[in-house]
């Protein structure tokens, strides 16, 4: 049972992950990474989004039927952006100041759409929570990522403003990383998560290349003495 | 039974559609009946911020968002003045302009004090590129202080371009157009402030008169 919901986690997080996998959602992707914090922020607001319209459409997988399912699917997932608008607007006014932007691009995130068709058309709500957890963190990693190269090499900082996303405490991690840093504009700018995504994307496919073989190497070593054996 | 239930389907296809939409429409109706409040509220939290910014506190004595007044400024065009008043008098108006910068609008309040001086240029919204335009902004570098206190007279009409064009405003390195753009809209302000001048500084007594009544 565990181990099932282990596998919808690491298959959503890391295995299919959004961005690093399925080069899903590039739009706000190239966006927001100009920022680590910005980054940070989208990819929160997206796993809200993705979690709560996930265990909707998995509850109702059973009443709706294959010719509307897309637009009932649509309008679940604006309603829910609209409504993460509009609250954040109201209440969170700050963090809507530098976010407020981007809240509206989730709408247009295709893989937001992409989990209800591919996961939670077919699965259990519990699963789907599982998926829609996995699938967004993952997207917040892949974003952090992007965010983090972007930032240090665009800017010379890491998580400026962080305090305004996650509160004052959060100050400390606000950083410089290279003082008197004059900016390198071509990362600030879209070309620059391109070209850090491309890299980043060259990054795992190496991870797990590198892994495979090993995997092969010791299953190799493993099937050697018991072959010389026989 | 691919055909068969074909029609009782598309019936109730199309009535979980129309409830999927109004369950929904009643979710936004509520919410926005909710966060309508707020976020007026915050907005208007936002414009008193900027307001502050371009017109020091010591100058009035009233509040700028309520007495904001529209004034017809030509061809047709209403603009939203923001009045400081001391003791009933005018002692400045703040209002937005328009400047075309590299990445289309920008959008500038000032303040004007009631000789035309500027008291405070601030940029609300602005798309250039960043790094280069967005030094305009004041989070960025502290250019647009620059502008404090110039007036009509200061410098004189040629001197208001940046220094490129023969002006006394610096443009920054790889960006020309962007501060050219600006200096453009904030001279474009100041003209309309002469242009409307008696307008905006006598009419004081009459516009709160009117207020008092509404």
């Amino acid at each position: 049972m565990a181990d099932r919901y282990g596998k919808i986690f690491k298959d959503s997080f890391w295995t299919n992950n959004i961005t690093l996998s399925q080069s899903l959602a590039l739009c706000p992707t190239m966006a927001v990474t100009s920022t680590a914090t910005n980054a940070l922020g989208m990819g929160l607001a997206t796993t809200a989004v993705l979690v709560v319209s996930n265990v909707m459409i998995a509850s109702l997988r059973n009443f709706i039927t294959n010719e509307v399912r897309i637009p009932v699917f649509v309008v679940i997932i604006a309603s829910l952006v609209t409504l993460v608008d509009m609250t954040m607007n109201a209440w969170l006014h700050q963090l809507y100041g530098v976010l407020g932007l981007f809240i509206a691009l989730i709408v247009v995130n295709c893989a937001i759409l992409g989990r209800a068709e591919a996961f939670a058309a077919r699965n259990a709500p519990l699963a789907s929570f599982v998926d829609g957890l996995g699938s967004g963190l993952g997207f917040t990693f892949g974003l952090l990522l992007i965010g983090i190269v972007r930032e240090v090499l665009g800017s010379g900082t890491l998580f400026a403003n962080a305090a305004l996303l996650l509160g004052s405490p959060f100050k400390v991690i606000e950083l410089t990383i290279i003082p008197h840093y004059s900016g390198f504009l071509l990362m600030v700018l879209p070309p620059g998560g391109f070209l850090a995504l491309g890299f980043l994307m060259a990054g795992k496919r190496l991870l797990e290349t590198r892994r495979a073989r090993r995997v092969a190497k010791t299953v190799e070593l493993a099937a050697m003495p018991a072959a010389s054996h026989s | 039974m691919e055909t068969a239930p074909q029609r009782p389907r598309l019936g109730y296809s199309s009535i979980l559609l129309g409830i999927v939409a109004m369950v929904a429409g009643a979710a936004l109706t509520f919410a926005h009946v909710k966060t309508a409040g707020p976020i007026a509220a915050r907005l208007d939290e936002d414009r008193q911020a900027s307001l502050e910014q371009v017109i020091p506190p010591a100058l009035h004595d009233n509040s700028l968002l309520k007495d904001a007044f529209v004034i017809d400024v030509g061809h047709g065009e209403r603009k939203t003045f923001y009045r400081a008043l001391r003791h009933g008098k005018v002692t400045a108006v703040a209002y937005e302009m328009t400047a075309h910068g590299y990445g289309g609008a920008i959008l500038l309040l000032m303040g004007v004090d009631s000789s035309g001086a500027i008291l405070g240029v601030r940029v609300l919204q602005q798309h250039e590129t960043p790094g280069l335009g967005d030094k305009i902004d004041l989070k960025k570098t502290h250019w647009i202080l620059g502008f404090d206190g110039r007036s009509l007279g200061n410098p004189d009409q040629k001197g208001w371009h940046v220094k490129k064009d023969g002006g006394v405003f610096d443009q920054f390195t790889g960006a020309t157009i962007t501060p050219r753009g600006v200096v453009k809209g904030i001279h474009e302000g100041l003209q309309l402030f002469a242009a409307h001048r008696d307008q905006l500084l006598h009419s004081a007594a009459q516009a709160t008169e009117e207020n008092r009544h509404g």
